[in-house]
């Protein structure tokens, strides 16, 4: 907290700070196995440097578990690599390609196969395999409707499932964290931050993004609208032309499914700046995951989805 | 067409084609909470639209969205209350189910807004919405004057001690912009008042469906003087609704590193926590409970090291002159200056579950600041009718969203103070052993 006031009043972002850092000692203290999900994506870049800030100078006192679709960002996986090794935290790789290996998922086919939905599945295997009982996730509820009206504790069932109609109360800063053997909360300390809080905290932070968050040149075709990068994981069509352009990604997930933006913008202060004026959602953007059904989110957060 | 109706885009502010706000990194923006209380017809949901659409907090994406679903529901206008409308229950049924967090910013603060639904469970989400609020806004519909719901809004923002209430008075459009209607609002209201304890009290007249009062002052009330809902939101005074006085630091996880890599931190116990009430320094001589002992803080630490002091909402690690035995749930605070460490305990009570009535003989856990106990409940002295605030003493339980109060008695004691001198210290909640679900809230009155 570098900025202190006469009045005793904190920046909005060193609020933020303080309120996550709360919600996450609070998980290490209330819960036997937790594990933070990391992408790589930058919500789980700041959510860890978060964590290692709640335990300083010890170590975060949770493995961060990383659910592989297998069709990663090259950068983003050397990224996380290289991101754990500093950190000294355990790793934990919860691999899709392993679930349809062991014929507990099936691959989707043709042009819009994707595996995002089936990571679904992983997560919750790899959440009982390794008895996790509270499991931190990176959403933010500006993110998307559904989201809006999640708690920062969110009460998971024996099957993963999120039932929005039937949550517990949260007054204060005090989380419920009981539940029985089986069930396990979702933990979002990124609640109350917004898409531009994130950016304003990386940047003031120094906080390092995979490269590919800045502009870089890449080749891609369009679909639906969004901008998809050629790789072996996605089938084109012929009238999906490949072109080179100046891109950057506004979030990170799967490549089949995750759309880049057109940019120049090739420094935190640049990118703010871009975002600070776009007028279209990050998942309206660059999800097509999400643009499935108006309820996309809802019905995959129900399954027990991120 | 529907009694919250949507309001026109055309007309809207230059939003549409213009960015969204910035805020400087190197200005300190702070934060405020709100809290939002009216049903579906004071055109709550619309005002809230109002406030994002003008803030320029939506997006096209989010619009388009919506007009869509206008269009395929047959509404001719686009209808900006389906923007609050996250789950697909909602959006079929035209109803509100649970508390939504909405966000925006203007070059001075961000906003957190906790929109509550207006009819089922309002009290248990207003209860939720307003516990950490800074601010509520009751809306009033100018046509219907004070109801009876208005009032029990207001009055659920005084339980929770939300230390600011705006009365907007809203469909001035409706009235003609006359004076008259709000005039008369302002006095019954101001008369019902002085039942409450209220901080700090403004009347906005505004129409959220045409933007008057709301961002920009009205030119169709030349006779209201006062500022916008926006400029009000933007600058009112919430830098001394913190209780600076009582130092309270509930020890929340012992820090210990357990590296043999670094011997400089063999040593290092560090405990952790969100301060709760007051300004704690280097030096101070502070007292730790329930140990009665004594100490001196030697060291404030934080991962961007140490600091000079600390005060609400600073999660920080403080360091000690002397080993004492010291975990989780313990707290610390001034020789001269001790919470109560209480048994036995008075408090208003929501009850948030229709599973089973909270009554004489209910067994729950109360989870304090960093504690957990278990309780009974000894009493229900009397129940609330949160409408016309009359007690009724003959009252042998409480159900879903009513309020009431109950004396507590608990297996270890908890260290607090009056709900009314600090939120944090004087609120619990209230957990069912059997179901863990939470299923009350309660502000301590007493404690002993």
């Amino acid at each position: 907290m570098p900025v202190q006031h006469s009045d005793y009043m904190l920046s909005q972002l060193d609020i933020l700070e303080a309120e996550s850092i709360h919600v996450m000692r609070e998980v290490a203290a209330e819960f036997e196995r937790p594990v933070l999900l990391f992408s790589g994506g930058k919500d789980s870049v700041v959510m860890l440097a978060l964590a290692a800030k709640a335990f300083w100078p010890a170590r975060i006192p949770f493995p961060v578990m990383h659910v592989d679709t297998g069709h990663n960002f090259p950068e983003v996986l050397e990224f996380r690599d290289r991101r754990v090794a500093e950190l000294g935290v355990r790793l934990v790789v919860a691999s899709v390609q392993e679930s349809i290996d062991a014929g507990k998922v099936a691959e989707e086919t043709g042009r819009r196969a994707s595996r995002n939905r089936l990571q679904t599945v992983t997560l919750l295997d790899a959440i009982a395999d390794n008895r996790f009982d509270a499991v931190f996730g990176g959403a933010r509820r500006d993110e998307e409707k559904a989201r809006a009206k999640e708690r920062v504790f969110s009460f998971r069932d024996e099957f993963g499932q999120w039932d929005p109609k039937n949550q517990r109360p949260e007054l204060w800063n005090l989380y419920n964290a009981r539940i029985r053997s089986g069930e396990h909360i979702r933990v979002f300390p990124l609640s109350n931050w917004t898409e531009l809080d994130i950016w304003h905290y990386i940047g003031r932070e120094s906080l390092e993004l995979p490269s590919i968050y800045f502009a870089h040149k890449r080749m891609v075709f369009e679909r639906d609208g969004i901008l998809l990068a050629d790789s072996p994981y996605v089938t084109r069509g012929d009238d999906e032309p490949l072109f080179e352009a100046s891109v950057r990604y506004r979030t990170v997930g799967d490549m089949t499914c995750t759309g880049a933006v057109e940019s120049t913008a090739a420094t935190i202060e640049q990118v703010v700046d871009e975002i600070a004026v776009t007028r279209i959602t990050e998942r309206g953007q660059t999800r097509a995951d999400d643009r499935t059904s108006e309820a996309a989110m809802e019905d995959r957060k129900r399954e027990g989805y991120f | 067409m529907a009694p919250d109706q949507g309001l026109s885009t055309q007309q809207a502010s230059p939003a549409a084609t213009a960015g969204r706000p910035q805020q400087s990194s190197d200005k300190p923006v702070d934060l405020l909470r709100f809290a939002t209380a009216g049903s579906v017809d004071d055109g709550k949901s619309t005002l809230i639209g109002r406030l994002l659409y003008d803030s320029k907090a939506i997006f096209e994406d989010q619009l388009a969205a919506v007009e869509r679903t206008s269009k395929a529901r047959g509404e001719d206008y686009t209808n900006l209350a389906l923007l609050t409308d996250g789950l697909r229950a909602e959006r079929e049924q035209g109803i509100t189910i649970d508390v939504a967090y909405r966000y925006f910013a203007t070059p001075r603060r961000k906003f957190i807004i906790a929109d509550t639904p207006g009819h089922v469970q309002y009290t248990r989400n207003m209860v939720t919405g307003a516990s950490t609020a800074d601010l509520a806004v009751v809306l009033v519909d100018a046509r219907n004057g004070l109801t009876e719901q208005s009032r029990r809004h207001a009055f659920l923002a005084t339980l929770l001690r939300v230390p600011h209430l705006v009365l907007a008075v809203n469909k001035m459009d409706l009235v003609g912009y006359e004076s008259a209607a709000f005039e008369q609002i302002m006095e019954e209201f101001t008369a019902f008042a002085t039942k409450l304890e209220i901080g700090d009290l403004t009347f906005i007249p505004i129409s959220a469906l045409h933007g008057d009062n709301v961002v920009q002052r009205s030119a169709s009330m030349p006779w209201y003087e006062g500022p916008s809902l926006l400029h009000h939101l933007e600058h009112v005074h919430i830098a001394s609704d913190r209780n600076l006085i009582d130092a309270r630091f509930p020890v929340q996880y012992v820090i210990r590193p357990h590296q043999a890599t670094d011997p400089s931190l063999h040593d290092y116990r560090g405990y952790a926590g969100q301060v709760a009430g007051g300004v704690l320094k280097p030096g101070d001589e502070v007292l730790h409970l329930p140990s009665g002992l004594a100490t001196t803080i030697e060291r404030i630490d934080t991962a961007d090291g140490p600091v000079a002091e600390a005060f609400p909402p600073m999660s920080v690690t403080l360091l000690l002159a002397d080993d004492l035995d010291i975990s989780r749930g313990d707290m610390i605070c001034r020789p001269h200056n001790q919470p109560a460490a209480a048994q036995d305990i008075e408090a208003m009570v929501c009850w948030m579950t229709d599973a089973r009535p909270l009554a004489a003989g209910s067994r729950l856990i109360v989870k304090h600041t960093t504690r957990n106990v278990k309780a009974i409940v000894r009493d229900l002295q009397y129940r609330l009718d949160v409408n016309t605030l009359h007690r009724d003493e003959s009252a042998t339980s409480l159900g879903l969203n009513e309020i009431g109060r109950v004396t507590l008695r608990l297996t270890q004691p908890v260290f607090c103070d009056p709900y009314t001198r600090n939120r944090m210290t004087g609120g619990l909640i209230l957990v069912d052993a059997a179901t863990n679900a939470t299923v009350g809230a309660a502000m301590i009155t007493e404690a002993g």
